[in-house]
């Protein structure tokens, strides 16, 4: 290994209005290293890539790119460079192929026969299975991601960005991505991997950098360090623990029997016989890879889609396929949405105003709004739950991720709901917050609510379901108890493999799939 | 060298010193081009700003033609705020006319005064199915409301045409398109001697003070401002989108059609071609000037009817283009979209 670092990074800081986003970060990244950036949401991660990706502008602080000076203006001279990135959130455009895909951010000069063929070559070199002819809304996540990659690759780069590459993979796909990050690693590609996956990064990455509220907080070598003392790291502190328990669940609440329904969206879902049964004092979990139904589902448990038909949505009895989310809502069903912002709760808003969305218990006779009633709930939930705010009335889209979410859990929570729906309780949450999300779910399963939660984090189900179920392509595998369920079956069931009912095996058999 | 950075918050102060700059904006403007046409600007800001406000005959003119511009923008601030966008005032203010004006025909010498109630319910009654022809359309078939409600517009002109060119003109009237003058049980009571002004104003006053409590003080109105705020939110929240575009249209229809029976019953007094006035239009300008919030609708109603009467009076004394009363509404409007930008903005000097 040389010593001049691929990338050296020296007093780098952004700011933003009214907050600075990286304070003086100095970062070193050794050729052919695999260097995990570490930190909770809102630490600046993702920031300090944009900064190194060119797409902004850092304030002060000086960039090395193998030894020398650079000045990164944009994604075009970062790619000049060598640095390529791969974003969160892919940038694919459904309806055009692969290929077409690649070709559109490259040299024009090519044609699309060339890309076929160079994407090919280097799938094959790295051991991806990718057809470049498909078009992209037929690829599960895994496979865009992939394109996403072979797009990186192509253009040979000496550093690779990562941002959360594994939040949309099954496990065993994350295992095939480490097999290629290794790979490139071995042949001496930088690979710059953001994650707060605690044991990823640990199986992963010889070097880290932890980065806490816009500073770098410490560097360590992650094989070497525990997850607790790597979440101490990363948090300042250590995480609430929660309670174990056991008890029998109680008397049937959700019921859903046999729901099929066709996506509204061309590119969705379809749902295909759907049963699910989530009793009193129980969490039951769905794992499974995003834009595999979960969406879809839970519009028709919400009352958002009322399209189900009648019998197929039950609760405690009553038949709820085609009630309103206000009618559920009556009959004691609460749910919290996946997107806090813009669904859970209007942006522009005060707090106050966004718990009018589903409690109605300051509206009086005619629909009269009693404002000092409505403060007050406000005022209440945000001191129960914890939630950091400027007071009832800070629009909802001033508050972070975390505690915007502990308002909305609290919101559906303070009413003492029969049934909670949760989907992605967790998801962008910093580690504290989300802990105290978890333990505010268990909280109420114990005070004999039903709650459904859907989540792509295996860990976090592990931890609190009692039972799990996998949905993979519109189907919902049979239940198993959390003590008999391992990160492989799970694994195994996101791609659609489960065993199927004696009396269904026939029909399943020819409509599986596998998504290796 | 001049930046423009965004606010971490949006301005409260600018959200209300905006409209107030655009006016400085205009009327500096406003000047400068009365220079350009060689005229005296000191002189056509007096005609402008004091002569509406001099006497008190001419402070009545000036409120007298505020009421309908600010009974119609009430309406759009409530379709605008459900992200309903109704462009055809115009048509549903006409429709109002129509049927207020059809009712007021019938009466005769010796109806009593309900016939004003009926005129008034009538006009209202004709905005609304004017509108509701618009919310059909969309609720039914997804047309563009805002396509329709326009085109609907042109639709209400020609049926006023055909009516006072044809079964509605007045025999007497020596073959002018117009009806006969309606009999005086039908027009609206005045308020003062001395002045055109009429019962339309304290209406207009109460149904402000009626949109302002069922926007910002009822579920209902909370409901409707959610599906222009966020749609996905107002699903999840189960506030019926549907529910919102018949509110918002009928609302609006309504009071478009209020106006309307309120200006024929008023001050014109009989049905001629020339009802359709631009105030549909121009009252989009009075919301939006107005922040779409009833209060600032009913300063904004006043201000652009100091337009009108200042542009009237331009023309008479000063020789101005008939133009000069929509060269400053579209002033105004674009100093207001460009002081905005502070609202959410800040400009910042040097690097």
């Amino acid at each position: 290994m040389s010593s001049t670092p691929r990338l050296e990074l020296t007093g780098v800081t952004k700011r933003y209005p009214g907050v600075v986003a990286n304070d003086n970060i100095a970062l070193s990244v050794a050729p052919g290293s695999i260097h995990a950036i570490l930190g909770e949401n809102g630490a600046g991660k993702s920031t300090l890539m944009k900064l190194i990706y060119g797409v902004a502008k850092l304030d002060a602080g000086v960039m090395h790119f193998n030894g020398q000076q650079v000045q990164v203006r944009n994604p075009q001279e970062a790619r000049a460079l060598g640095i390529s990135m791969v974003f969160q959130h892919f940038s694919l455009f459904d309806t055009l192929t692969v290929a077409e895909n690649v070709w559109l951010g490259l040299d024009k000069h090519l044609s699309l026969r060339e890309v076929v063929e160079r994407i090919e070559a280097k799938a094959s070199e790295y051991g991806l299975e990718l057809d470049p002819r498909r078009p992209v809304h037929t690829l599960s996540v895994g496979e865009r991601q992939r394109v996403e990659i072979v797009r990186a690759l192509l253009t040979r780069p000496q550093l690779l960005i990562l941002d959360e590459p594994t939040s949309v993979l099954t496990p065993q796909a994350v295992e095939s991505l480490f097999v290629v990050l290794r790979q490139l690693a071995a042949e001496g590609c930088s690979i710059l991997y953001i994650s707060h996956k605690l044991h990823e990064i640990r199986e992963l990455c010889r070097a880290c950098t932890v980065m806490r509220a816009g500073r770098v907080v410490g560097h360590c070598d992650p094989s070497r360090e525990t997850n607790a003392s790597l979440s101490r790291l990363m948090m300042g502190s250590e995480p609430e623990l929660l309670s174990a328990r056991d008890q029998a669940p109680g008397a049937l609440l959700l019921d859903v029997r046999d729901l099929q329904l066709a996506s509204e969206d061309p590119f969705g879902t379809d749902l295909q016989g759907i049963s699910l049964q989530v009793r009193a004092g129980e969490v039951v979990g769905i794992a499974g890879v995003s834009g595999n139904g979960q969406g879809e589902l839970l519009c028709a448990l919400s009352g958002e889609d009322r399209r189900a038909a009648p019998g197929s949505v039950q609760l405690a009895g009553v038949d709820l396929s085609q009630a309103s989310p206000g009618l559920r809502r009556k009959h004691g069903l609460h749910f919290v949405p996946e997107e806090r912002l813009g669904r859970g709760a209007v942006p522009t808003l005060g707090l106050a105003h966004n718990v009018l969305l589903t409690r109605h218990d300051a509206v009086g006779p005619l629909g009269w709004l009693r404002l000092g009633v409505l403060r007050a709930q406000a005022d209440e939930i945000i001191a129960r739950y914890k939630v950091k705010a400027g007071g009832p009335d800070a629009a909802a889209r001033s508050l972070s991720g975390g505690n915007l979410q502990k308002f909305i859990v609290g919101r559906e929570i303070d009413c003492n709901p029969r049934v909670l729906i949760v989907s992605q309780p967790t998801w962008g949450v910093d580690v504290g917050s989300a802990a105290h999300i978890r333990a505010e779910i268990l909280a109420l399963r114990d005070a004999g609510c039903a709650v459904l939660v859907v989540s792509e984090e295996l860990d976090e189900l592990f931890e609190i379901s009692d039972r799990l179920h996998v949905i993979a392509d519109g189907r919902l595998s049979p239940s198993v108890p959390r003590t008999e369920a391992t990160v492989e079956r799970i694994g195994a069931w996101m791609s659609g493999l489960w065993p199927s009912p004696p009396n269904q095996q026939a029909i399943n058999a020819e409509g599986e799939t596998a998504d290796a | 060298m001049l930046r423009v950075e965004l606010r971490a918050q949006p301005s409260r102060v600018w959200s209300y010193a905006s409209p107030l700059l655009a006016l400085v904006l205009t009327v500096l403007i406003g000047m400068a081009l009365f220079v350009l046409l060689g005229k005296d600007p000191l002189r056509g800001l007096q005609v402008f700003f004091w002569e509406p406000i001099r006497t008190p005959y001419a402070l009545g003119e000036l409120l007298l033609k505020a009421t309908p511009l600010l009974l119609i923008a009430l309406g759009l601030a409530v379709c605008f705020r459900s992200n309903v966008w109704n462009i055809g005032a115009e048509g549903q203010f006409v429709l109002g006319a129509l049927a207020a004006g059809g009712v007021a025909l019938l009466a005769g010498p010796d109806s009593g005064r309900w016939m004003v109630v009926a005129v008034l319910l009538a006009g209202v009654a004709g905005g609304m199915v004017w509108a509701g022809l618009t919310a059909w359309l969309r609720d039914r078939f997804h047309a563009n409301e805002i396509l329709v409600s326009l085109m609907l517009v042109y639709v209400a002109i020609q049926l006023l045409g055909f009516l006072v060119y044809g079964p509605w003109k007045d025999p007497l009237g020596y073959n002018f398109p117009q009806t006969k003058t309606f009999e005086a049980a039908a027009r609206m009571p005045r308020l003062f001697d001395g002045s055109r002004l009429n019962i339309g104003l304290p209406i207009a006053l109460a149904l402000a003070a009626g949109i302002w409590l069922y926007l910002f003080r009822t579920l209902s109105g909370f409901a409707q401002q959610i599906g222009g705020l966020a749609p996905a939110a107002a699903r999840f929240a189960g506030f019926s989108s549907r529910r919102a575009l018949w509110i918002a249209l009928l609302v609006s229809g309504g009071l478009a059609g209020l106006a309307g029976a309120l200006e024929v019953a008023g001050p014109l007094g009989q049905l001629t071609p020339y009802v359709p006035a631009g105030y549909g239009f121009a009252a989009i300008i009075v919301a939006f000037v107005g922040r779409l919030h009833p209060v600032g609708i009913v300063l904004s109603a006043l201000l652009m009817s100091m337009f009108y009467i200042g542009g009237e009076l331009a023309q008479s004394r000063l020789g101005f283009p008939k133009s000069i009363t929509g060269v400053f509404q579209g002033l105004l409007l674009f100093s207001l979209l460009a002081c905005d930008t502070l609202v959410a903005y800040r400009i910042k000097w040097g690097k």
